[in-house]
């Protein structure tokens, strides 16, 4: 196993910059997933670290070795397709053992580690079927098969629970969580679904646009986004923003939003113009409305089992609230919010980027 | 039953569309099944008004095709020994003997080496060229494409003399070399064209996977994608043959001896004594022959060719 280090890595496709010099380190044994819109270069990164893309430029440092320009074949990597990408013309065994026969491995050595393999991933009675006929899973799991026989340095997955039903995928994902504790290998995972994100990773590289926007373990990331793009794309629903104009001071715990002073952790940068106010749902509240508060009338309320989602239409734009299902809020009521001041995130509307304050002040540092 | 799924057909169309495909399968089959009876009757019965449908089977056609025959006087037969074969006694009856082997099989065996020869060629070449224009960035690739077409876009035959003259300057004329490669250029566009839309459909990924487990590029296409191709590459390989085999005017005009492939030669029969028809439809049944045991041989792939890519797996 192994450790990855991408320095000011970068491409290019003709005019167009799918990735923009990104520099990030994934530790050894470490499930790190690269989290991004479509389009927004994690694919082409991962393609990088595997091969199949050159890098306009910029630095790969795959076990201390610079690979950037290498081929495929000699990083000693294992790639997972979201389409799988199984040999059609070959049956399960020949698919999983066919990494082997590359490097020569003699047969006893090929049928021991193909024993292994199928144990591992419980595939023993499919191995002499064609691909053709496997379900979603075993097809997964065949992929994955192919990926570990050979014990790379790291394992490298393009979405591969994409392609699954939602049931399956849920199954799967703890099966490849699980997998990869017992192995403990170094795996980089692309995905654009957050909660699959969080679920499964260790960190996170949150990517947008070509740029990795903040790296952290999910928790950190969810709770103190970097930007207005991390916390929108993390969570479900995602971050409220309640956009004004106003200003803060270095030092200052308290900011004014159109007449309401509302208390925010201590800050440390200072910000003034178009600001944003951010704030998970489940650190609103909902009360009598005076003037002390942000004030505005329910617009929707939707009931989820153990909670409920309340939308509410203020001067600033509308605020979402996760309450406890058994609280209820009419349509058409009006509320005071109650925002908790150790959960705000200040963003410069400007810029996107979050104003450092003492509670997210170790986040943001290292990030 | 109460009802009936709408996308099954019911009995009564199943018997409709039956009776439509035979009775039309019975019409195009009618000439091919008239050549091949016309090949197993004697001359008589081949000219003879009405037609015979019903007639002794004889395989007079069969020998005048492979022999070249003289003449001979009843005085010059009774020197001779009697005939020791079937097919010597057959021609002695008409008053001839065998001078010796007809040319046929040796047009047949050039039509053969040509035919094979061309469709290898153009197999070969556009799969590596279809292959590049499919996974590689080539510079102005819509342009070559467009370029190679283009060739298609007149019949062939338009350029018969520049390329009769280009032949004749460059010694190609009556070689099989000269005619695998005129066959292959032509057949080069549409097996390229063809087998793009074929490798296209491959998804890259099984490459990559290739690639990524330590296969070289050249060995990845070796034994991923060609395996994958093969279905696209048995339907090309198939209308290269039939159209290699089947060419006519090239051959009328480049080739006279050496290399003249069959489909000019046959039709040369008719004057050799008389207008022998039998002959001339046995070598025609003869003909037929490769083509269709090559086509049976893959048809399998060609089916799963021709609707290839019509249904996402």
């Amino acid at each position: 196993m192994a450790e990855i280090e991408i320095r000011n890595l970068r491409k290019d496709f003709g005019d167009f910059t799918a990735v923009h010099s990104s520099s990030f380190t994934i530790r050894d044994g470490e499930f790190f997933m690269l989290l991004g819109p479509s389009g927004c270069g994690k694919t082409t990164t991962l393609r990088m670290i595997a091969g199949l893309e050159l890098p306009t430029a910029g630095e790969i440092w795959i076990d201390g070795e610079e690979v950037g320009q290498k081929r495929a074949a000699e990083r000693d990597i294992a790639f997972v397709f979201q389409m799988f990408a199984l040999y059609p013309h070959m049956n399960v065994r020949q698919n999983i053992t066919y990494p082997l026969k590359s490097q020569g491995m003699g047969r006893a050595g090929i049928a021991a580690k193909l024993a292994e393999v199928a144990r591992i991933l419980g595939i023993e009675d499919i191995l002499e079927k064609p691909v053709g006929g496997l379900s979603g899973g075993d097809r997964q799991r065949v992929a994955l098969g192919r990926a570990i026989v050979r014990e790379p340095k790291a394992f490298l997955m393009d979405e591969p629970l994409g392609a699954l039903d939602a049931e399956f995928r849920e199954r799967m994902a703890e099966e490849l969580r699980a997998l990869h504790d017992r192995i403990n290998a170094t795996t980089v995972y692309v995905t654009h679904d957050q909660l699959e994100a969080m679920q499964m990773g260790d960190r996170i590289a949150v990517m947008n646009a070509g740029r990795v926007e903040q790296i952290g373990p999910p928790q950190q990331i969810y709770d103190w986004p970097a930007s207005l793009f991390v916390a929108d794309f993390i969570g479900s629903p995602a971050m409220n923003f309640l956009s004004f104009e106003g200003q803060v001071e270095a030092g200052g715990a308290v900011v004014g939003i159109g007449g309401v002073s509302q208390a925010i952790p201590r800050q440390l940068d200072a910000g003034a113009g178009r600001l944003v106010l951010g704030v998970r749902p489940e650190h609103v509240r909902l009360h009598e409305p005076d003037a002390a508060r942000i004030q505005g009338e329910v617009i929707a309320s939707e009931y989820l089992g153990t909670t409920r989602i309340v939308t509410v239409q203020t001067a600033h734009g509308t605020v979402k609230a996760r309450i406890p299902a058994a609280e209820n809020a009419r349509v058409g009521e009006a509320v005071g919010l109650g925002l908790d001041p150790a959960a705000i995130t200040l963003f410069d509307a400007e810029s996107g980027r979050a104003l450092l304050s003492e509670a997210n002040r170790e986040v943001l540092a290292d990030g | 039953m109460s009802g009936h799924s709408i996308t099954e057909p019911t009995r009564r169309q199943k018997w409709i569309a039956a009776v439509l495909v035979i009775a039309y399968t019975v019409i195009i089959l009618i000439p091919l099944l008239w050549i091949i009876s016309t090949g197993f009757k004697s001359p008589s019965d081949a000219i003879s008004y009405p037609p015979k449908v019903i007639f002794t089977p004889s395989l007079e056609g069969y020998v005048n095709l492979f022999t070249t025959q003289t003449r001979i006087t009843p005085d010059m037969e009774a020197t001779l020994p009697p005939p020791e074969t079937w097919y010597e006694r057959l021609v002695r009856e008409k008053g001839m003997v065998i001078a010796g082997p007809s040319r046929y099989g040796q047009r047949f065996l050039n039509s053969v080496i040509i035919g094979f020869g061309s469709t290898f060629l153009s197999v070969f070449l556009g799969t590596l060229a279809a292959y590049a224009f499919s996974r590689f960035r080539v510079p102005i690739k819509d342009d070559l494409l467009f370029f190679i077409l283009s060739t298609r876009m007149m019949p062939p035959i338009a350029v018969a003399i520049p390329i009769f003259l280009m032949y004749r300057q460059l010694g190609l004329s009556d070689t099989h070399l000269g005619m695998i490669l005129l066959y292959t250029a032509v057949n080069l566009s549409l097996s390229v064209w063809l087998l793009k839309g074929f490798i296209d459909e491959i998804p890259r990924e099984y490459e990559e996977a290739a690639l990524i487990d330590g296969y070289t590029r050249f060995q990845a296409f070796r034994k991923v994608v060609l395996p994958q191709a093969a279905a696209g590459i048995a339907s090309t390989a198939i209308f290269c043959l039939i159209f290699a085999w089947n060419e006519y005017a090239f051959a009328v005009l480049l080739t006279s001896g050496e290399a003249q492939t069959a489909p000019p030669f046959i039709p040369t029969i008719i004057g050799v004594g008389g207008q022998d028809w039998p002959a001339v439809a046995a070598g025609a049944t003869l003909f037929l022959l490769p083509v269709m045991i090559f086509t049976i041989m893959l048809r399998k792939h060609l089916l799963r060719g021709i609707t290839f890519g019509a249904v996402r797996k």
